[in-house]
């Protein structure tokens, strides 16, 4: 099923010219409304009126994480708060967050992108549907949940944490379908087998998104639930859960292109690339009113397919992740920048500022351990000193990445020294 | 009287434990005592030597982390209830013990290392009891 057929398999033609008029008018609002815009646009010499379509969108500066963060809070926002309806926000590189505010409108938008995606999964009012996904300022619980209740599907607000409510519930409940990560679902597919319930669930579908997965996992989850795995992606400084998703045909995610404009960029040259060749991906928010976006850097790396997919939609396709351009990281579903721990050790006046991240997955769930050095000056003969510390510097990662962490003191100088780009990261998760 | 214990921070990997022992050994740093507290993640070496600050350059310069505390090594009878008598008297003076470890190397005398909660007033305790503290090299003769 298709859930909006005018713009989900619209020509080529039509696409191209709703994408041109959004665009003119975009680029004219975000002028005259955010002077962060305009005052890039003047650094080039660009007037409003030099965007005729969408073709000339790579005259356009670009639009990064760190414009976020430099403009933190509310410095790109577009409306006045008044206009805002919702505030949702995710890690940024250092302690600030990405913070990101939608308009009534901008969650009707939202809604409607995941009710498509969903419906590709083949999600309707007659399902049962677990929200898997954390609840809160992380845009996957809220933006999940908005888009099922669009289809009329039940709705299940489960959010994260409780494994054991979830299968319970799955069962009573008689679920046919979930949305959460799916690393998580894996981990929800053991706890299942462990209670003896796979045989008593109705599951069908799952829609997973929020961190990278390989085809591997893809077939794993399918094969152990006996269930259809789909692919979901988005990112809160775009909309969230949503932007893109896979059809029963798996060659791609289909990009709800009528209202992200995806461009897929050169590394070297940011220029944009041909069909199936893999660069940058970055975003344009054809229809946002809270925060728009001009070409944001999403630093995730794609390819682009913009042929008609055998479902019959005629949106173009991004493939499956091959990697990040920057040296972020994704733990449980969370952000996180190896900056952030640099930033948190600093407040730790016991340990030196060199530390490794150890990231893997045991049981299917990621782990995060984090490698410390103690400073001279607190060595100790007492163990409770180490304990309390390693407790400390635990609680302050937390803090800071939202996400717990093993702490394990080691011996001085066995850390790697920065010579040029240090290496901060051992990831031994196979994600791409 | 204080003596001067050294503690080597050895993360729990093979072979650690040996390094530390060749440092030593290479500088002819004789072991007395030594307690190895231990954890998941990491132990702490404690040990009394006869020559603690030689011992504590080397091991730096071999980028291990060392460090000299000051510890109560107790000269205790060598028979049944004098420790825990030892440990009465420190009780009833207000004074928490942090860790201990013990030798005995005669017959009838026996020593036990000790780190208070309060490392003066230990002295002053022991002291007015009149019971015997010895230093490292003291120890290193018996």
């Amino acid at each position: 099923m298709i859930w909006n057929e005018t713009k989900e398999c619209m020509s080529r033609d039509q696409m191209t010219n709703l994408q041109s008029a959004r665009l003119v008018k975009l680029v004219d609002y975000v002028y005259h409304n955010v002077e962060f815009y305009r005052k890039k646009m003047q650094a080039v010499g660009l007037m409003p009126g030099d965007i005729k379509s969408i073709e000339d969108i790579t005259k356009l500066p670009f639009t990064t994480k760190d414009d976020l963060r430099d403009n933190y809070p509310f410095g790109l926002f577009a409306v006045p708060n008044s206009e805002i309806v919702r505030i949702h926000a995710s890690s940024g590189t250092t302690g600030k967050a990405t913070v990101v505010g939608y308009t009534r409108r901008d969650l009707d938008v939202w809604a409607e992108c995941v009710a498509r995606c969903m419906t590709m999964a083949g999600v309707t009012k007659d399902d049962v549907i677990q929200i898997a996904y954390g609840y809160g300022l992380f845009t996957g619980g809220l933006g999940a949940h908005d888009g099922a209740q669009k289809i009329g599907a039940t709705v299940v607000p489960m959010s994260t944490g409780n494994s054991k409510k979830l299968t319970t519930m799955m069962v009573d409940f008689g679920a046919t379908a979930i949305a959460c990560t799916p690393s998580y679902l894996l981990h929800i597919s053991e706890v299942l087998a462990e209670e003896g319930l796979l045989d008593k669930i109705k599951l069908k579908a799952a829609i997973c998104g929020a961190e990278p997965w390989t085809e591997k996992m893809h077939k794993e989850i399918e094969s152990r639930l006996n269930i259809k795995a789909f692919d979901i992606y988005g990112l809160s400084e775009v909309m969230g859960p949503g932007v893109a998703c896979d059809c029963e045909f798996h060659k791609g995610l289909h990009v709800c292109e009528d209202h992200f404009y995806p461009e897929i960029l050169n590394s070297a040259t940011l220029t944009p690339v041909a069909d199936g060749e893999t660069g940058e991906l970055a975003f344009t928010t054809l229809t946002k009113e809270g925060i728009p976006l001009i070409r944001y850097r999403t630093k995730d790396l794609t390819s682009i397919d913009h042929s008609v997919c055998d479902c019959g939609r005629t949106s173009a396709r991004i493939s499956r992740f091959k990697g990040r351009v920057d040296d972020m990281l994704i733990i449980r579903g969370v952000n996180v920048f190896p900056s952030q721990i640099e930033a948190a050790l600093v407040e730790v006046e016991e340990v030196t500022p060199h530390y490794m991240m150890i990231v893997d997955r045991k049981n299917n769930l990621d782990t995060l351990e984090v490698q410390v050095e103690l400073d001279q000056k607190y060595y100790t003969d007492e163990i409770r000193v180490i304990e309390a510390l390693t407790k400390k510097i635990g609680h302050v990662i937390q803090q800071a990445l939202g996400i717990s962490a093993k702490v394990k003191i080691v011996e001085p100088q066995s850390l790697v020294r920065s010579q040029g780009k240090a290496v901060h990261v051992i990831d031994n998760r196979k994600l791409y | 009287m204080f003596a001067k214990q050294l503690t080597v921070f050895i993360e729990n990997r093979t072979g650690r434990l040996s390094e530390v022992l060749d440092v030593l050994k290479e500088n002819k740093v004789n072991i007395l005592s030594l307690s190895l507290a231990d954890t998941t993640e990491f132990g702490l070496l404690r040990l009394i030597v006869d020559n603690a600050a030689l011992g504590k350059d080397k091991l730096t310069q071999k980028g291990f982390s060392s460090l000299l505390s000051d510890v109560s090594i107790i000269k205790i009878p060598h028979k049944v209830g004098s420790l825990q008598k030892l440990l009465k008297t420190i009780d009833e003076n207000g004074v928490n013990i942090e860790y201990m470890y013990g030798l005995s190397i005669e017959s009838d005398e026996a020593y036990v290392v000790l780190k208070a909660s309060d490392v003066n007033k230990i002295d002053a305790i022991l002291n007015e009891n009149g019971i015997k503290t010895i230093s490292c090299e003291e120890l290193g003769k018996i």
